[in-house]
């Protein structure tokens, strides 16, 4: 489980994130949606130790992100952020091999490079993995970073707006294959999304963010509703059932 | 990794070729000196002087300073993420200048080590703070570091040249500036073998460097202590940079253009490229060194002087070629 | 700039006249404060030097200016773009292949001629270049024309490392001038070049106006774009071969006056902005050498000073450009 309690990150007077408490159980995947500047990349950074939180803490299960190492949380819990510009020249392959430094520092033993190949199936990169990443579309690339995280092997991945910037094919592959690993590796995921249908549609919790607070969580089911999603965007947002999934038709 | 085993062939071959123009290095020069005459003469005293004081201790600075310019380029490219960095556009080389010359000014006293480690300070200070600068500004183009570097280095050598002048130490900061191997002799290249140490350092730690290439955030993740990786990196090219200029002058460019050149073919994976770019660094320099010796006999023409034309035209051609990647 | 012409009209003259004044103080400061010994020795001496620092101001002002005007921006100037150090390196190209000698029979203006046409030939490139497409930004120019300049730089102490030593100090007296040892005869040359290209640029200031706004809207204006260009290119290279022949290559001397003008000044025409640029760098130019040298007693400092500022003013402009 990870447990945020009273996390707040100011800068200056604007608290980006303001007070937030919150439990994000082992399993499955969650969502955290909400409006531009709501705080949700914050708040994902300061999960993940990227940006020390002005007060409040963090827990992965026993181990406290404030003190605890830096490669001993590396192999706990993984983060992609969405701005993943390189100016190194790797191959997919070295890339992915990056994945495993947390475990063994460069040096990579028989399991950790097992650990790779895993990746790059699961990823279906084979064909690419000794392509320079500067040289590969931005949905290749995309999947090349996930694999690094994949291959890091943490309980915990965390990733902030995975679908930016991706085409509709590659935002729906890229779900599906994180609900893939969610089920069948049994790792947990906690995903920053714009797209509220995408969050509905594949997630098992959704956490709905505002003005750096969270205002409320639960089921897409709970959460998908013409009222709770005035709360959280301030428009009216109808609600239609297809297929038994929600969707909420926000383009009128 | 794994991948390094074919590629084994080719540097055992790009060793020898450098081997082969240290050797021609070591036999080229005012006295005419041939392994062949030295065997008949029977090692003649004379020669094997020449050889010990001056041609060996020249060959062997041309190595060590040409390889650990090489690798400084490498480590501040990855430090600062732009594929221009090297100590000659972020400011770490024209600091070392003024760093020597104020500790020349205020202690005269101060003792080589003593100086080095001022020079060295200077220079790693400058370049933490070209780096935060860099930081707080949000840039539009990756060539706006080069530029505001070679600026910011402009403006350094203003200062260091006011200074110079002011006390009459401009024969010293003209020497600082320009890479030059002639007045290297016995006793006064050692300081050279602490670079080479910072050459074996970077190598080490070379997984490390590349994974602080892929960013902060990435680093993070990978649970590596980014700052720690900084401030290493930073030593690393602070000290070189300074060994290097006190010893023979600046070896301007050749930390952008060698590692620039390696990583078109082999990637930026630090582990894999670094033994090639310090391969690549020492080989450059030779040749240079020894087209300086040969060109214009019996004067000499400096590393310095010939590496500005040859590497200032590199960069160019790096600038320009289809730069849509590079950006 | 939505403000009524008529205030900026008056203000335009009032500013002249006063930038005048200053610069007439300074020029008296100079020729008079400190003299020691004859005053027949004195005067001349430093009135060459005056002579040649106006001169000097001016050649690299209204060139800095014009080059800023064609290009639409005010990050470049010639010197960034490497154009002075291409002057030494053409002058030791051709002592290298002539030979002292058979490069003093030479006539000057021949020579000067040559010059002048292999800089405009490089500045006409730099320029095609820079409007084909290809530069993707402003700031790829400027870094190529900085390593163009240390490339001609290197190419230049290469040729002197090569050439014959007594060659060598011949050639550094004729590129290494500074105030203190500026040839009259050369001073004279540099007159008549100045005169001749200022004549044919000034009957053009109207049309140098229409081309700050850009190639899209000159050529629609009916401005015959490619010959005035071309025009400017010949001014631009004749004034920075003037102003590099009598004391060298001065890195951001043109960007500091050209920045201080466009911040003073009310107007944006040439007839305001060339008089306005030539005013402010004869006022940097003989006021800052009159403090260095009879305040502060540094002598020939006064050229690391600008270039200090200068590089501390480009930097503040690159950054203000690359930042959003």
């Amino acid at each position: 489980m990870i447990a945020a309690r009273n996390l707040t990150k100011a800068y200056g007077a604007k608290r980006v994130v303001d007070d937030v408490s919150l439990d994000i159980p082992r399993g499955g995947i969650t969502s955290v949606i909400g409006p531009n500047g709501a705080g949700k990349s914050t708040l994902l950074a300061l999960l993940s130790r990227l940006l020390p939180p002005t007060s409040g803490s963090v827990h992965v299960d026993e181990l406290d992100v404030a003190t605890a190492p830096g490669d001993v949380l590396a192999r706990r819990l993984s983060i992609l952020r969405q701005d993943n510009h390189m100016t190194a020249r790797l191959t997919v392959r070295e890339l992915v091999e990056f994945g495993r430094f947390p475990h063994s520092k460069g040096r990579l033993s028989t399991e950790d490079a097992q650990r790779v190949d895993e990746a790059i199936r699961y990823l279906g990169l084979e064909d690419l993995s000794d392509r320079f990443i500067d040289e590969m579309s931005g949905g290749q690339r995309q999947r090349a970073f996930v694999a690094m995280v994949l291959s890091q092997d943490t309980d915990y991945l965390l990733m902030d707006e995975p679908l930016n910037s991706l085409d509709m094919r590659h935002a729906a592959e890229t779900m599906k294959l994180i609900r893939k690993i969610a089920d069948e590796l049994d790792k947990s995921f906690v995903l920053v999304l714009h797209d509220i249908n995408f969050a509905s549609h594949y997630s098992d919790r959704i956490v709905a963010m505002r003005e750096g607070a969270v205002i409320t969580h639960g089921t897409p089911d709970e959460i998908m509703q013409t009222g709770v999603l005035r709360e959280i965007f301030e428009i009216d947002i109808p609600i239609h059932e297809l297929d038994g999934r929600r969707i909420g038709l926000f383009y009128r | 990794m794994a991948k390094s085993c074919p590629v084994l062939p080719h540097f055992a071959l790009g060793v020898l070729v450098v081997a082969a123009l240290a050797i021609w290095s070591v036999f080229v020069g005012v006295t005419d000196m041939s392994i062949g005459e030295l065997w008949r003469s029977g090692w003649n005293d004379e020669q094997v002087q020449v050889l010990i004081e001056s041609r060996l201790p020249r060959t062997i600075a041309l190595v060590l300073a040409g390889a650990a310019m090489a690798t400084s380029g490498s480590i501040l490219q990855m430090l600062v993420r732009n594929r221009f960095a090297e100590p000659s556009t972020v400011g770490t080389a024209e600091a070392a200048k003024l760093g020597f010359l104020i500790v020349l000014l205020l202690f005269p006293e101060a003792s080589i080590p003593a100086r080095l480690a001022a020079a060295a300070a200077f220079a790693f200070l400058t370049t933490a703070f070209f780096m935060r600068m860099l930081r707080d500004v949000p840039l539009q183009s990756t060539l706006v570091v080069p530029l505001v570097g070679i600026l910011l280095g402009g403006v350094i050598n203003a200062a260091a040249s006011f200074l110079a002048y002011r006390y009459d130490l401009m024969q010293s900061l003209a020497s600082w500036s320009n890479g030059d191997f002639s007045m290297i002799l016995r006793g006064r290249y050692e300081l050279l073998w602490l670079s080479l140490g910072m050459t074996l350092l970077a190598y080490v730690y070379a997984d490390r460097f590349t994974v602080a290439g892929l960013g902060e955030n990435i680093s993070t993740n990978l649970g590596l202590r980014y700052r720690s990786v900084l401030t290493l990196g930073l030593i690393i090219v602070s000290v070189s940079t300074a060994v290097v200029i006190v010893t023979a002058g600046m070896i301007p460019f050749l930390g952008l253009v060698v590692p620039n050149l390696v990583s078109l073919t082999m990637g930026d994976n630090v582990r894999r490229t670094l033994p090639w770019v310090a391969l690549l660094g020492a080989g450059l320099v030779l040749a240079c060194d020894i087209a300086g010796r040969i060109l214009n006999a019996p004067y000499e023409i400096p590393v310095g002087t010939m590496l500005g034309v040859i590497a200032s035209g590199l960069f160019l051609y790096l600038l320009l070629r289809k730069h849509d990647r590079l950006t | 700039m939505t403000a009524s012409p008529d205030p900026t009209r008056r203000r335009a003259p009032l500013l002249l006249l006063a930038m005048s004044a200053l610069v007439v103080l300074a020029a008296i400061g100079f020729m008079t404060l400190g003299a020691k010994g004859s005053w027949s020795f004195v005067l001349p001496f430093r009135g060459t030097k005056l002579a040649a620092m106006a001169l000097v101001a001016y050649a690299v002002s209204v060139s800095t200016i014009l080059f800023q005007t064609i290009t639409t921006n005010r990050i470049l100037t010639p010197s960034i773009m490497g154009l002075d150090a291409l002057y030494v390196l053409i002058q030791t190209t051709i002592m290298f292949a002539l030979g002292s000698s058979a490069t003093a029979a030479l006539p000057h203006s021949a020579l000067f001629l040559a010059q002048v046409t292999v800089m405009i030939g490089f500045s006409a490139a730099v320029y095609a270049w820079l409007f084909s497409g290809r530069s993707q930004s402003l700031h790829l120019v400027a870094l190529v024309g900085l390593v163009l300049g240390v490339l001609f730089n290197s190419l230049s102490s290469l040729l002197h490392r090569v050439m014959a030593p007594n060659e060598f100090v011949i050639l550094q007296d004729r590129l290494f001038a500074n105030f203190n040892t500026v040839d009259t005869s050369v001073l004279a040359i540099a007159a008549l070049a100045v005169l001749a290209v200022s004549a044919y640029g000034a009957s053009k200031l109207r049309t140098f106006d229409v081309l700050h706004l850009g190639r899209e809207s000159a050529i629609a204006l009916g401005v015959d774009y490619r010959k005035t260009v071309f025009q400017v290119l010949i001014i631009v290279a004749t004034l920075v071969s003037v102003s590099t022949a009598l004391v060298g290559p001065t890195m951001f001397f043109g960007l500091l006056v050209a920045s201080i003008t466009y911040r003073i000044s009310a107007s944006e025409k040439h007839a305001v902005l060339l008089p306005l640029a030539t005013l402010t760098g004869m006022l940097l130019l003989i006021g800052g050498q009159l403090v260095l040298e009879r305040l502060f007693a540094f002598d020939t400092a006064l050229s690391i000073v600008i270039e200090f500022a200068g590089g501390i003013a480009f930097i503040l402009m690159v950054l203000r450009s690359a930042s959003r």
